[in-house]
């Protein structure tokens, strides 16, 4: 690795005050001890240490890895920032891990801009700070450079995040929906639903106890595995928002295909059925934050299942469904109770039923 | 899952579906017209949609989609009240999660939230009193919807909240009562429907009784059924059964949740609390006599519509939509001129539109726009 390496590490510094004030976005000393103190002390790597205004990387270094660049960002709001299995910090490093993943790159280097309410206690961005830093370890990526925003009480709801990824895809690594075909089998890596679900429990607004934590994790190294296992893999995604429905729409539209899925074959922790049965919800359309839906040629797919199952992040993989002859566009289910019916995309947001 | 696996099992649906098939070739029927059984109630809509239960009939059982979703038959004069009082900067207007996309003229209440408002969801009216108790400073009022299902929750609240002496607290009342309804469809004269899946949420407050007369001067048959797929199916089978036998009764398959007396605290407290309004406006049908209730002089002080004056004015349905002709089974949702094209869930025109229970919303979501057209041109070949 051909890397500038600092002969000293700069002397860091430090937050004596209990919130984020205006002051610490400021551009003055308190925005700076807040960077040293909070971030640059969790995500701490040599190329973010210069503190320069943009990291610099080595193009030969990435080259090692593969023949195309993969680049992506996304923003994370959410409500709690801390919830069970997870928290915006590791949120917002999956979300874009995941999505560069999905793509066949390995994940490499993430930006990380903060958006902070005024009033926002230190020892909470601490934390996420802190959750970013081991879910970047724990995902092989490194934030190397970023950008923090204080704004009034009010402009935001305590805390946006935004990261940016880059990652390389392996030369002869080629995803895409239009390669799809008649009999390919629809994979899941296990339980859906658990995202969306664990969030509404945590707000706490329907007085429901639920045990279910979020499915929030990086997904490189399970996505490498399978593509591994089933190197003629067509097509990734990961059904985050708008849930598995939403995305096998997204699939077929832009495939021109239609799938059908079987109920029976869908996995569903009992305790999402069962929060989704008390509040007129469909899992279908609940959000995943650890989940991907793979399509692989028929004659791969037991290979696939058999090689994610033996994954930590797989154990639950199952083939849910198929690409079949029918309308262009469409997804079918094949009901628990033998009926059919169509899953389409969602109008807006899920709404719980009052009867 | 305990108690609902058992409800959706397969090999029981296959008994039943060739059992009703069975049932129809033993009824010699005569094939021109299909036999049309009205579900009332928007959560049987739901399941039959979600379950794929009218693929699973014969041909020769049309089902129609009837009035019973609270949220599809509200006037847009009522949501344009609703968004009233939410505009009031004192109040903190609560209500169930899936009123808040019903168009008003102006505005919806999620609209109304986006532009300042603090509307809140809630999954009960104690949890809006609950807000009320936590923001004295605030005037709480929750928007009260539903039939007989959600009305008892609404009064025994309000008589907490008189228990409590909370005087920041009020009820926007819009519940709606089933029978009147179920009455103005019978007196229809383009009624076509052969019989009645009664809504087994409202038997569980209001027992069988308020039926009685659909069966006796109306001679339709009736059977009050649960909510699961099997539930339906073994209700629409019960229905074929009188049918076949020349009987018309109210038969209640949900005898699991619904008592035959109903549940005699909730209609205590329903008396309590209620009055029945001279008539009520519904999306679709019109006005309706008896069809709704108004909160009794004797809790005034809960009553939002009279503690913030409300403009109250009634607003027309669009000429355009045939909402009262599918509530009625005359013509299926897909043969209304502005289903799926200026009709749809995103810009709903009509009531049947609004709500995941609407009929119309529900062929929407779980295809039967292509399948209605595919049907329309099967015939027309």
């Amino acid at each position: 690795m051909n890397m500038i390496s600092f002969p000293f590490r700069r002397p860091r510094g430090k937050v004596h005050v209990p919130t984020v004030t205006l002051a610490h976005g400021g551009g003055g000393k308190a925005m700076k001890d807040l960077i040293d103190d909070v971030f640059v002390e969790a995500f701490d790597n040599p190329l973010l240490a210069p503190l320069d205004d943009q990291a610099r990387i080595d193009l030969l270094d990435l080259a090692q890895y593969g023949d195309r660049l993969a680049f992506t960002t996304d923003s994370f709001v959410i409500d709690p920032l801390v919830f069970p299995g997870g928290d915006i910090g590791r949120l917002a490093v999956c979300g874009t891990v995941n999505d560069l993943a999905v793509g066949g790159a390995l994940p490499l280097y993430l930006s990380c801009a903060v958006i902070v309410e005024e009033g926002v206690s230190i020892d909470l961005l601490r934390q996420i700070a802190g959750s970013m830093a081991a879910t970047a370890r724990e995902a092989g990526v490194k934030i190397v450079t970023g950008d923090t925003k204080v704004v009034n009480k009010g402009a935001c709801d305590r805390m946006f995040i935004t990261t940016t990824g880059v990652g390389v895809v392996a030369a002869g690594v080629e995803l895409g929906a239009h390669r799809a075909r008649l009999g390919d089998a629809v994979l899941v890596n296990g339980m859906l639903g658990d995202h969306g679900a664990a969030i509404l429990g945590a707000r706490g607004d329907m007085a429901l106890q639920s045990p279910i934590e979020s499915d929030c994790a990086p997904l490189q190294g399970l996505i490498a595995s399978l593509l591994d296992a089933a190197p003629n893999t067509r097509f990734i995604r990961d059904p985050t928002r708008g849930g598995i429905a939403t995305v096998l729409n997204e699939i077929a539209e832009a495939a021109q295909i239609a799938i059908e899925i079987d109920e029976t074959a869908t996995p569903l922790r009992d305790e999402v059925r069962g929060f989704c049965e008390i509040l007129g919800l469909d899992p279908l359309y609940l959000a995943n934050e650890g989940k991907i839906v793979a399509i692989t040629p028929p004659d791969e797919a037991e290979q696939a299942v058999e090689t994610m199952r033996a994954h930590p992040l797989g154990r639950h993989t199952a083939i849910i469904g198929n690409v079949v002859a029918g309308e262009p566009g469409r997804v079918t289910m094949r009901t628990i109770f033998g009926g059919c019916r169509i899953v389409d995309m969602l109008v807006g947001e899920q709404l719980p039923r009052i009867c | 899952m305990k108690f609902v696996d058992e409800f959706r099992d397969r090999a029981k649906a296959d008994v039943l579906a060739k059992e009703i098939e069975r049932l129809l070739v033993r009824m010699k029927r005569d094939q021109s017209r299909p036999l049309q059984i009205m579900e009332v109630c928007g959560g049987h809509t739901h399941s039959i949609f979600r379950y794929g239960v009218e693929g699973m009939l014969p041909k020769s059982i049309e089902l129609v989609h009837g009035p019973g979703c609270p949220v599809c038959v509200l006037p847009m004069g009522r949501v344009d009240d609703c968004v009233a009082i939410a505009e009031r900067p004192e109040v903190i207007l609560t209500t169930f999660g899936d009123a808040m996309r019903v168009p008003g003229s102006r505005k919806s209440l999620l609209q109304a939230k986006a532009d300042g408002c603090d509307v809140r969801m809630v999954y009960s009216p104690m949890d809006a009193l609950a807000l009320a108790r936590q923001n004295p400073e605030r005037e709480v009022a929750f928007f009260g919807i539903g039939f007989e299902t959600t009305m008892p929750s609404t009064a025994l609240t309000v008589l907490q909240a008189e228990r409590e002496g909370v005087k920041n607290f009020s009820i926007f009342c819009n519940h709606i009562t089933i029978v009147p309804t179920i009455k103005a469809i019978l007196d229809s004269p383009d009624l076509r429907l052969d019989g009645f899946l009664g809504p087994g949420h409202v038997s569980m407050v209001i027992g069988d009784a308020p039926y009685e007369f659909i069966a006796r001067y109306y001679k339709k048959p009736m059977v009050i059924a649960g909510f699961e797929p099997l539930d339906i199916l073994q209700s629409i089978w019960m229905l074929l059964r009188q049918i076949e036998e020349g009987r018309c009764e109210i038969e209640n398959q949900y005898a699991r949740v619904a008592p035959a007396e109903g549940n005699s605290v909730a209609l205590k407290a329903v008396a309590q609390v209620y009055e029945l309004r001279e008539f009520f406006e519904w999306r679709g049908l019109g006005s309706i006599d008896h069809s709704g209730v108004k909160i009794r002089d004797a809790y005034a002080r809960f009553d939002a519509e009279r503690k913030f004056a409300v403009p109250n004015a009634r607003i027309a349905d669009p000429k355009s939509c045939q909402c009262g002709e599918v509530l009625k089974g005359v013509i299926k949702p897909w043969q209304c001129k502005v289903f799926g094209r200026a009709c749809t869930p995103e810009t709903p025109l009509g009531a049947l539109m609004v709500s995941s229970e609407g009929a119309c919303a529900a062929y929407y979501q779980y295809g039967g726009v292509r399948r209605g057209r595919n049907e329309a041109e099967a015939s027309a070949a």
